[in-house]
This record gives C-alpha cells, sequence and structure tokens, in this order.
C-alpha cells in the first residue's frame, strides 16, 4: 500500500507499525474449510500465474499464485490447505497455522489474510473465521457461493455480519468469477486495518485459569491476540505442534491452565468450541435468515441412491469400472500414439545421424527411453481426470464413506481405496493421488503397497508369457485356463497388498486407528477450469521427472548395454550381432553374474539379463528377451518371440529352459517386483524426498525384491516337488 | 425422549440432542471443531452399507463417524 492510502485511514485507528510491503509485493494467504470453493476462487483470482511445490519437510502441497490489484500492484496468494479449525491435529492443519503466525520456514508471514466462508454453512464457517479473526493480522472475509445459499433459502447480511466480524466481509460467487474486484480492493484496504481479535468473552474463572499460560505464550514471542488464541486451542489439543517448540516452559503452562479451568468447574477439553460457537449462535441468529423449504435438498435425493444398502455398493462397483475400463481402452489408443510418435523420431533422428555410438545413443537411449516413459502419460491425464472429477463433486467423500469398514479391515482408511485402485492402472499416479489421505502413517501404509497391485505395464510380460506356455483349455466349461491365470496374477497381487498394509499397519506404521470424521458435501458440479488445472499440475510433475531422473538413468541402462564392445565377425547376421553384443556388454555381464541367484528360481543368465534391465521398467523385459533371442524388435504378440521361447535349451542339460513352472514363477516374480524407476522416483518424491524419501523407496524396493524372490522360489521348488515341471 | 443413550444406539431418522462428548482426544477435538458440541440437535441419517460408519446431520451439514466414535457420545 502506497503512503497517500495509508493516510487515508480514520486517525482514530492509529495504525499499528506502518504496513511494510517488501518489494511492494502483498502477501495474502487464502484459508477456509474444505468445500467452500476455496481453490476456485483462487484460481479465478490468480488465472493461470501459479506455482506449485511443497512445504520444507513435509508433504504438504504449496500453491502459489499472483495478480495485479486495480491500482497496478502485484499480490501474491498463497492457498494454503483446506482445513476446518486451527487445532494443528493433521499436518494440513499443523500448515496453515504457523503460516498464520508467520513460523513457517521459508514463508513470509501474510500481510492480509482472507478467509473463505461458505455461505451455506456459515456456523461451522465461522469457527475458523473467529480462530483466524484473533491471529493479529488484517483479515478480509470472502462470503462464497451465496448463490447457492440464496437458492437454499439462506441469506447473509454481508453488511451485518462486517459489523458483527469486525472484519470486512465480501460476498463472492467464486465459480462464476462474481464480487472479485470487490474482494481485491477489500485486500487492498485491509493493509494496516487493525487486526479484529477477539469478539467475545470468556467466563471470567475461565479468563483468569488462562490468564497465565497466554503470559507463557507472549514470553515466547507471540503477540498478544494470537497469544490468546494459542491459549484456548493448546488447552483441548493432545499434542502443542511443533511451531511452538521453542516456548519455554509451555507444557507445564499448558497442564497448569488446564488443572485451573477444571477446578473452576469447565471441562478444558471443550472450552473453545463451546465458547466460539455460543458466541457464532447469536452471531449467525442476527446476520442470517433462513427459509426452510422443507424440500429435499438435490444432495439428499442423490445420497438416498448413491449411499443406498443395495444401489449404493452396486453403483460404486459400476463406477469404478467405468472408470478402469476407460483407463484402459481410453488410453490404449493414445499410449499406441505415444509410442508410435517416439518410433518415428527415433527414425527420423536414427536417418540423420550416422551409425555409431552417438545415433544408438539419442535413438536406443534417449529417445527409447523416454518415450517408454511418456508412454504413460496418457494413463495418467485421464485417471487424474477421474479422480479429478470425483473429488471435485463430493463423490470421492461418499466412495471413502462406503468402503471405509472393508479397508479398516486391513487399518486403512476409506479414503486408502481410491490410490489402491489407481494402481490397476499406474502406480505412478495412484502414489501421487494418496495426499488425499489425512493420516500420515495410513498414507505411508497405502504408498508402501501400492506397487504390488499388477498395473498395466505387467500385462505384455502376463501376456507373452500365458500366450507361449498356458495351454488355452476350458476350466470348469466356460472359463479358459488362460484367462484364469491372468485373474490369478491380478489377484496375487490385491491379496497381497492388503495383507502386507496390514503387517505395515501392526508393525513399521502402528497408530492408533484415525477417526473417520468426515464431512459429506453437497454435490457439485466440478468447474473444467480447476479440473484441467490439476489434470495439468500432474501431468507437469511426472513429465518434470520423466526429463531429469528418468532420462538420466536410461542413459545409465543404455551404456550398461552397450559397453564394452563386442566385435562381431564381419557378415554376422544384424540380429545375431545384436544378441552377441548384449552378451558382451556389462548388462550381459550382470546376467551372468547373477545367474548362480537366479538359478534356484530355475532361470539362465539371459532371463538374469532381461530381470536387471527391465530394473527401469517392467516391459523392458519383453523387448530385452527380443533382443537376447534376436528376433529384433519384439512385443509380447510377437510370435515368433513365443516360439523362440519354447523352443530354447539349456547349453547343458539340452532341456527347455521355460517350462510353464517356470513361466508361472517369471510372473509370480513380476507380480511382486518394484521394477520401475518412474515409481521409484514418485516413491521418493512422495514420502518426504531427500534421504528420508530414498529411504523409503529403497525399502520398499528391498521387500518387494525378497517376496519376489521368495514367491517364485517357492511356485518353482514346490512345483517341482509336486511332479509340475 | 429425554432417555439417556448412545449416538450410536440411534436409528436411521432418530434425532437427539448432544449431553457427553468422550473418547479419544483428537477425535473428540475435531467433532467439536466441526461444531458436535453440548446441546448441538443431531439427526442419524444413515449407516453405510457395511453398517459402519454412520452418517449424521447437525448444523445443517452432513458428517460421518464411526461406531466407535459414536459410542462416545451420549445423546437426550
Amino acid at each position: 500500500m502506497d503512503v497517500a492510502e495509508a493516510g487515508a485511514i480514520p486517525a482514530t485507528h492509529a495504525p499499528s507499525p506502518a504496513p511494510v510491503r517488501g518489494g511492494g509485493l502483498l502477501h495474502v494467504a487464502l484459508v477456509g474449510n474444505p468445500n467452500t470453493g476455496k481453490s476456485t476462487l483462487f484460481n479465478a483470482l490468480t488465472g493461470m500465474r501459479q506455482r506449485v511445490g511443497n512445504y520444507s519437510g513435509v508433504t504438504v502441497e504449496r500453491v502459489e499464485g499472483r495478480y495485479r490489484d486495480a491500482d497496478g500492484h502485484p499480490v501474491s496468494v498463497l492457498d494454503l490447505p483446506g482445513t476446518y479449525s486451527l487445532s494443528a491435529s493433521s499436518p494440513d492443519e499443523e500448515i496453515a497455522l504457523s503460516v498464520l503466525l508467520g513460523r513457517a520456514q521459508g514463508v513470509a508471514r501474510p500481510d492480509v489474510v482472507v478467509v473463505v466462508a461458505d455461505a451455506q454453512n456459515l456456523e461451522r464457517n465461522l469457527f475458523l473465521a473467529s480462530q483466524v479473526l484473533e491471529l493479529g493480522l488484517p483479515t478480509v472475509i470472502a462470503l462464497n457461493q451465496v448463490d447457492a445459499a440464496l437458492a437454499a433459502g439462506i441469506r447473509v447480511d454481508a453488511i451485518e455480519l462486517t459489523l458483527e466480524l469486525g472484519a470486512p466481509v465480501v460476498a463472492t460467487v467464486a465459480t462464476k468469477g462474481e464480487g472479485l474486484e470487490l474482494l481485491k480492493r477489500a485486500v487492498a484496504k485491509a493493509v494496516g486495518l487493525p487486526p479484529a481479535g477477539r469478539r467475545f468473552e470468556l467466563e471470567p474463572e475461565a479468563a483468569r485459569a488462562v490468564a497465565p499460560l497466554e503470559a507463557c505464550l507472549v514470553r515466547g514471542g507471540l503477540n498478544p491476540d494470537a497469544a490468546g488464541m494459542e491459549a484456548l486451542r493448546l488447552l483441548a489439543v493432545t499434542q502443542i505442534g511443533p511451531h511452538l517448540a521453542h516456548v519455554e516452559g509451555l507444557a507445564a503452562a499448558v497442564e497448569a491452565a488446564r488443572a485451573a479451568v477444571e477446578a473452576a468447574g469447565i471441562t478444558a477439553r471443550s472450552l473453545e468450541a463451546e465458547a466460539r460457537y455460543g458466541w457464532i449462535a447469536g452471531v449467525v441468529e442476527r446476520t442470517a435468515t433462513q427459509t426452510h423449504t422443507g424440500k429435499k435438498t438435490l444432495t439428499d435425493r442423490i445420497d438416498a441412491v448413491a449411499l443406498h444398502r443395495v444401489w449404493g455398493p452396486l453403483l460404486f462397483i459400476v463406477l469404478m469400472a467405468l472408470v478402469f475400463q476407460s483407463i484402459f481402452s481410453w488410453a490404449a489408443p493414445l499410449m499406441d500414439r505415444v509410442e508410435a510418435l517416439f518410433n518415428a523420431l527415433g527414425g527420423a533422428v536414427g536417418s540423420i545421424l550416422p551409425p555409431g555410438d552417438l545415433r544408438s545413443l539419442v535413438v536406443d537411449g534417449v529417445i527409447g527411453g523416454v518415450g517408454s516413459v511418456l508412454v504413460f502419460l496418457p494413463q495418467i491425464v485421464i485417471l487424474f481426470l477421474f479422480i479429478g472429477i470425483l473429488e471435485d463433486t463430493g463423490y470421492m467423500a461418499r466412495a471413502a464413506f462406503i468402503m471405509d469398514r472393508f479397508m479398516r479391515s486391513v487399518g486403512l482408511h476409506g479414503r486408502s481405496f481410491i490410490p489402491l485402485l489407481s494402481g490397476y492402472a499406474c502406480a505412478v499416479p495412484g502414489v501421487m493421488s494418496t495426499r488425499t489421505i489425512e493420516a500420515p502413517k495410513d498414507r505411508l501404509a497405502t504408498i508402501m503397497v501400492l506397487p504390488l497391485m499388477s498395473c498395466s505395464a505387467r500385462i505384455p510380460i502376463y501376456t507373452l508369457l500365458i500366450g507361449a506356455f498356458i495351454p488355452p483349455v476350458a476350466v470348469a466349461g466356460i472359463f479358459n485356463l488362460q484367462g484364469m491365470t491372468l485373474l490369478a496374477m491380478y489377484l496375487l497381487g490385491t491379496l497381497t497388498a492388503l495383507a502386507m498394509a496390514a503387517v505395515f499397519k501392526k508393525t513399521l506404521l502402528k497408530g492408533r486407528a484415525r477417526p473417520m470424521i468426515m464431512e459429506l458435501p453437497p454435490y457439485r458440479i466440478p468447474s473444467p477450469r480447476s479440473l484441467a488445472m490439476s489434470v495439468g499440475h500432474r501431468a507437469s510433475l511426472f513429465l518434470r521427472r520423466a526429463g531429469t531422473v528418468i532420462l538420466s538413468l536410461t542413459i545409465v541402462l543404455w551404456a550398461l548395454a552397450t559397453y564394452p564392445k563386442s566385435h562381431a565377425a564381419p557378415g554376422t547376421p544384424p540380429a545375431a550381432a545384436q544378441e552377441e553384443q548384449l552378451a558382451h556388454s556389462l548388462l550381459g555381464r550382470m546376467g551372468h553374474a547373477i545367474e548362480p541367484a537366479v538359478r534356484p528360481l530355475g532361470y539362465d543368465w539371459k532371463i538374469g539379463v532381461g530381470i536387471v534391465s527391465s530394473f527401469a521398467a517392467r516391459e523392458v523385459f519383453v523387448a530385452t528377451m527380443g533382443t537376447i533371442y534376436g528376433v529384433g524388435s519384439a512385443d509380447e504378440t510377437t510370435p515368433a518371440l513365443r516360439d523362440r521361447l519354447k523352443a530354447e535349451r539349456h547349453e547343458r542339460t539340452g532341456l527347455p529352459v521355460y517350462t510353464p513352472l517356470v513361466a508361472v514363477g517369471l510372473m509370480v516374480f513380476y507380480v511382486y517386483a518394484m521394477m520401475c524407476m518412474s515409481t521409484m522416483a514418485v516413491v521418493v518424491r512422495e514420502t518426504g524426498g531427500g534421504r528420508k524419501g530414498m529411504a523409503w523407496a529403497g525399502f520398499q524396493f528391498a521387500y518387494m525384491l525378497a517376496l519376489a524372490y521368495g514367491a517364485a522360489f517357492l511356485v518353482y521348488r514346490g512345483g517341482l516337488a509336486l511332479g509340475f515341471h | 425422549m429425554t432417555e439417556r443413550r448412545t449416538l450410536a444406539s440411534l436409528a436411521a431418522g432418530e434425532r437427539g440432542k448432544v449431553m457427553e462428548i468422550g473418547g479419544d482426544g483428537d477425535a473428540v477435538r475435531r467433532l467439536m471443531d466441526l461444531g458436535l458440541t453440548r446441546g448441538t440437535t443431531i439427526e442419524v441419517i444413515r449407516r453405510a452399507p457395511l453398517g459402519d460408519p454412520m452418517e449424521v446431520r447437525l448444523r445443517g451439514f452432513m458428517l460421518t463417524l464411526r461406531r466407535s466414535e459414536a459410542e462416545h457420545i451420549t445423546v437426550e
């Protein structure tokens, strides 16, 4: 704010320290309950100029954007995570509170706070607003969704509410962009206004009992307003929270205040909620009128079906099947196109460059490697589109409600269901979508088991091996043994994922069951713009990964397969030369080196090479087999590769290398093994990044490899003992 | 209806006035933040198809909670 405007503030307000705008930039934070249209408002304010990152040390998304106000001043907007209160009992709430107190690492304390409140649900929304008003920051209330409230017969008087709250209230309809200009002006004018502070008084005994605690917080550096709010909050929470860790003697002061409050005959843990809601009841009575229409709302009518004892689960299954089916059928042609594009690109570049290592590096290493990762992009986009639609319409909460009982049987939360289901398409978006799970331990357990769900990259391996070694005979008259084998692989992965989740929740990630206290928001029509932005954001996260970590790893793998060079005799057919080169390369040597380890599973060194090379991505196994067996570029449907596998004999014994038993064992190996760089890269990021993330991803890789090896061993050795071959 | 019962024992369509909220600290805190305080009227809408959790209406919005949480809430 410039000097002239500051001077316009009535002298009676005696502006607290002159507002400082670092570099002329005004920092605004948006807070609000979930489902209030806060993100829509944020998008409407900032347009496409957004940056998404993480707060340091936690996987809470940090979304920032900018706009210019009417006077042309730049304003930076931080969209804080949706929260119902500042209790700091979840990572999201903890972040919101520490940002507002100016204690979040690397985040400037906001100059102005905008509380987005849903006019349809004034009571509950005012709870958060009343906490924010006490933090000592200029605050503006965006009273959002006033149109929907009017339709429901709720009329809120914004001027009356302004007087009650001591902070400007602006009515908005974010979905239609209404009220935005007024909101921007209110934000500009709010700088330097005295903070509203507490709008109600505690009973004298309670106030006396809490006073020493407030004093302790002030000594710890909080301003008196914020200290009052924190003192009330601390009476009811079980953990003090890291942002107050520096306050000396706090734990003792909290205990003393609790005892003093209880001694006055007041329940300490309900003091804040009852005081605030008591005050709110009066405010709502004076500012809002509700004409009861008596009609059932649309949401009530939809839920009568969507949550019905019989129709509910049925609808749920149909919806999930639909999502699933579309991911496969819609993504397939797009994936083919991505593949064709990269093949064409490789061909074009290959025809320009002279034959040699450079061409091989660019075509096979860079273009081929990046292409093999980018092929997942269509699935990621489609899956996130569906997840976005489910989330934004309000159905996601219903899905969690329906599935909670089932998921709890393995120690997880209803919210874990959709990410696990996404794992059938691809673990990458599945892991990324675990952010909707609030409890960190539930989230970690979900991430740890998610890659056990058979993803689409395993399909080529299953298809190749089943096509070659499982006879297409009928089972029980109607089923086909090949189809049944495929189903068995999916079931094996799914059941193991659930079992492992139960194991993790009982051991490594042990914790009390998280409550299933969740709002079922009214159904809404999602905004295409918000959908597009969230899908775009996920896609760009993935692309950035593909461009950095994954690109470098594919180059490493290329080098392993290329060096040292073999010198094939002139006249050797290209396929044979390729085979010889692979055998001679470091990768081939690694295959030889691990042969003793994989021999108990019935594999030879060539399968060893396939396994090593498929660390990058499982389906690379099929392509490597094609190279090793000299059938050129192969995919799982190439008859030549199938026949070649069937004909392969052990060098010494002359017996077939691939028996149905080996094939089944190999499939089981791939059900369990975490052979996917893309997933590992995402797991590192989503489990905290840096060393912590690497440790989790490494642990996951190790336990899945152990499972894979153990299970393949059991299948092969057990099968042999039972007389199969 | 002035007898005291737990919220968990209420059938779909029944309502009660909250008298007492007990149980796990974090869950209680969360319920209170959402407006489930003493004196609030609460109505059971339905239970999930598998019998748990339950959906309730309070202060004009819909909330879910599990039987294990509802058992600690006394209503009248």
